[in-house]
């Protein structure tokens, strides 16, 4: 009756061919202003995506429809096959890494403290964390390589660091599908690359990876899929299949031009005609 | 005689101890979520509840208690849905419901003697059942902060995040509005409607300038909230100055201590 009263048991057979998330003709709008425009799409479990598009195409409201903090006006969304709302005790196999610019960051608080937050939802009311949650708060920290930070208030981390503590909250119940929104804004350049192979390691051990992201650049050599949004579902698919210029003149309303030359994919939008083909 | 051997002495002091600690404490999770604004608009809001006893002839702060809770419960849903910022709804609560009062208390026959003491607090006029009534509010308050301490932390730190995390975060949200009514309206007699949200701020926003724990961001604005209501009576009692009006000055004192000397730069 009361599911928050219980703690979790640990055991989750989610079975591996259910899709990790599956949205269809999903509407979204805010006081009659369309934000998303009958968005279907497909996660299958073990999958990498970047979800790219442009401010204002509805990345972040689609990736809380998927947690279940919107609820769309039409469509339906599973995860794990069921409905975000009703995900009982797979709950904890969502982890989700909002916008960390959210939150007050003078919050009087600790590393340590952030990170048992995640666990939570899983402990129950009226229960103390154990030493088997703090255990998983220390491996969470491990995990995303900031075990030094433990103990370190809140406002006295940078970008980077902060953003690996929301990270690691996220962790902290061993989801299967880690949900994350533009994870790195704030967060500098070299930040930004170890962070990234975080996220390729995170996924090669077995971790579904959804990522929204408005850099079409350097996210696409780590994905295996994109999705481009902009309202609608642009294209989605294999990154160098998907990333064309057909598609990303669709996405930003303007030409554009995507190639691969050394290490990193490049972009380039163009807002006049061309005047010569390069 | 001293004057910690008078009985009003010792019931203002102890009234306005409890007073000082469930004010500090719903003042942490206030300041925290930026709702400041709350305080004052539920205050004003038991201006209307506080006449709308006296007319009907029941007990004013029963019912004012009983109105806020409605009030708070009302800027809470039409914030939620998005309809109005919350600093509008309050806006317009507010004012409201301070003129319903107003005219409520226009309707009534005779001079109302007892509005002054709502307004701004007697302190030293502190009955014994006054006394059960604001124990009663303050073990409610501290028996419910400390049974979903971490609830009520996740929740204010970070809703979005604890609602993806599967906890109520409606019902959390709805159950620290009404433990702000309550707390309110519960202080009223000791300080008055208009300095209540001073006291629900002030020590509160000046432990935030010294705090990296949330559960020491609590103690210490519970100590600076007592602190204040202690040495404020005192210099009242002292000065003969009013009592609600030198407590909130005490508390002011501190935070601007804060401010200066806190390590906490921002």
């Amino acid at each position: 009756m009361f599911p928050w009263l219980r703690r979790a048991t640990s055991t989750l057979d989610i079975p591996p061919d259910v899709p990790a998330i599956e949205v269809r003709d999903v509407y979204v709008s805010y006081n009659g202003h369309p934000v998303l425009q009958g968005v279907s799409l497909t996660v299958p479990q073990g999958s990498f995506w970047a979800l790219l598009g442009p401010n204002g195409a509805g990345k972040t409201t689609l990736l809380k429809v998927i947690v279940g903090l919107i609820k769309p006006q039409r469509g339906t969304v599973r995860v794990f096959g069921r409905p975000p709302e009703a995900l009982g005790p797979w709950r904890r196999a969502l982890g989700y890494v909002p916008q960390h610019q959210r939150v007050d960051l003078y919050f009087p608080i600790r590393v340590k403290d952030v990170v048992m937050m995640g666990r939570y939802g899983m402990l129950g009311f009226f229960r103390r964390p154990g030493p088997e949650d703090w255990r998983a708060v220390d491996e969470a920290l491990e995990r995303v390589g900031i075990p030094h930070l433990r103990e370190r208030p809140l406002h006295a981390l940078s970008g980077g660091e902060r953003q690996r503590v929301f990270l690691a909250r996220a962790l902290v119940t061993q989801p299967k599908l880690l949900l994350l929104d533009e994870p790195t804004a704030g967060v500098d350049v070299a930040a930004t690359q170890s962070l990234y192979e975080l996220l390729r390691d995170l996924h090669k051990s077995g971790m579904t990876v959804v990522m929204v992201s408005h850099d079409v650049g350097v996210v696409t050599q780590f994905v295996d899929s994109v999705a481009c949004l902009n309202r609608r579902l642009v294209a989605h698919g294999r990154p160098e299949v998907v990333l064309t210029a057909d598609t990303l003149s669709d996405m930003y309303g303007c030409e554009a031009v995507f190639f691969h030359h050394a290490a990193t994919p490049h972009l380039v939008v163009r807002r006049h005609p061309p005047e010569d083909a390069s | 005689m001293s004057w910690w051997q008078y009985a009003f002495m010792q019931r203002a002091l102890l009234g306005g101890v409890i007073v000082g600690v469930i004010t500090a404490i719903m003042g942490v999770y206030i300041v925290l979520r930026g709702m400041s604004f709350m305080g004052t608009g539920i205050a004003h809001a038991a201006f209307g509840g506080v006449a709308l006893g006296l007319l009907l002839g029941l007990d004013p702060i029963l019912t004012a208690m009983g109105f806020c809770v409605l009030v708070a419960w009302g800027i809470g849903f039409v914030t939620r849905r998005g309809a109005l910022k919350e600093d509008t709804a309050i806006g317009v609560w507010f004012a409201a419901t301070m003129a319903f009062g107003i005219l409520l208390l226009g309707l009534r026959q005779g001079y109302n003697v007892d509005l002054f003491t709502y307004l701004f607090g007697s302190v030293l006029a502190i009955s014994p059942a006054d006394l059960k009534g604001l124990l009663l509010i303050g073990a409610l308050v501290l028996g419910v902060v400390l049974a979903l301490y971490k609830e009520l932390l996740f929740v204010t730190f970070d809703p979005e995040a604890a609602r993806v995390a599967g906890l109520p975060e409606g019902f959390l949200y709805y159950l620290l509005l009404t433990l702000v009514a309550l707390t309110v309206v519960a202080s009223i007699k000791v300080v008055g409607l208009v300095l209540v949200s001073a006291l629900l701020v002030i020590p509160a926003a000046a432990a935030y300038r010294w705090a990296n724990d949330f559960w020491v961001m609590m103690v210490l604005a519970v100590v600076f909230s007592v602190v204040s209501v202690v040495a404020g009576l005192l210099f009242a009692y002292a000065l003969n100055t009013a009592s609600g009006a030198t407590i909130v000055l005490t508390a002011t004192a501190i935070f601007a201590a804060s401010l200066a000397l806190a390590p906490k730069h921002m």
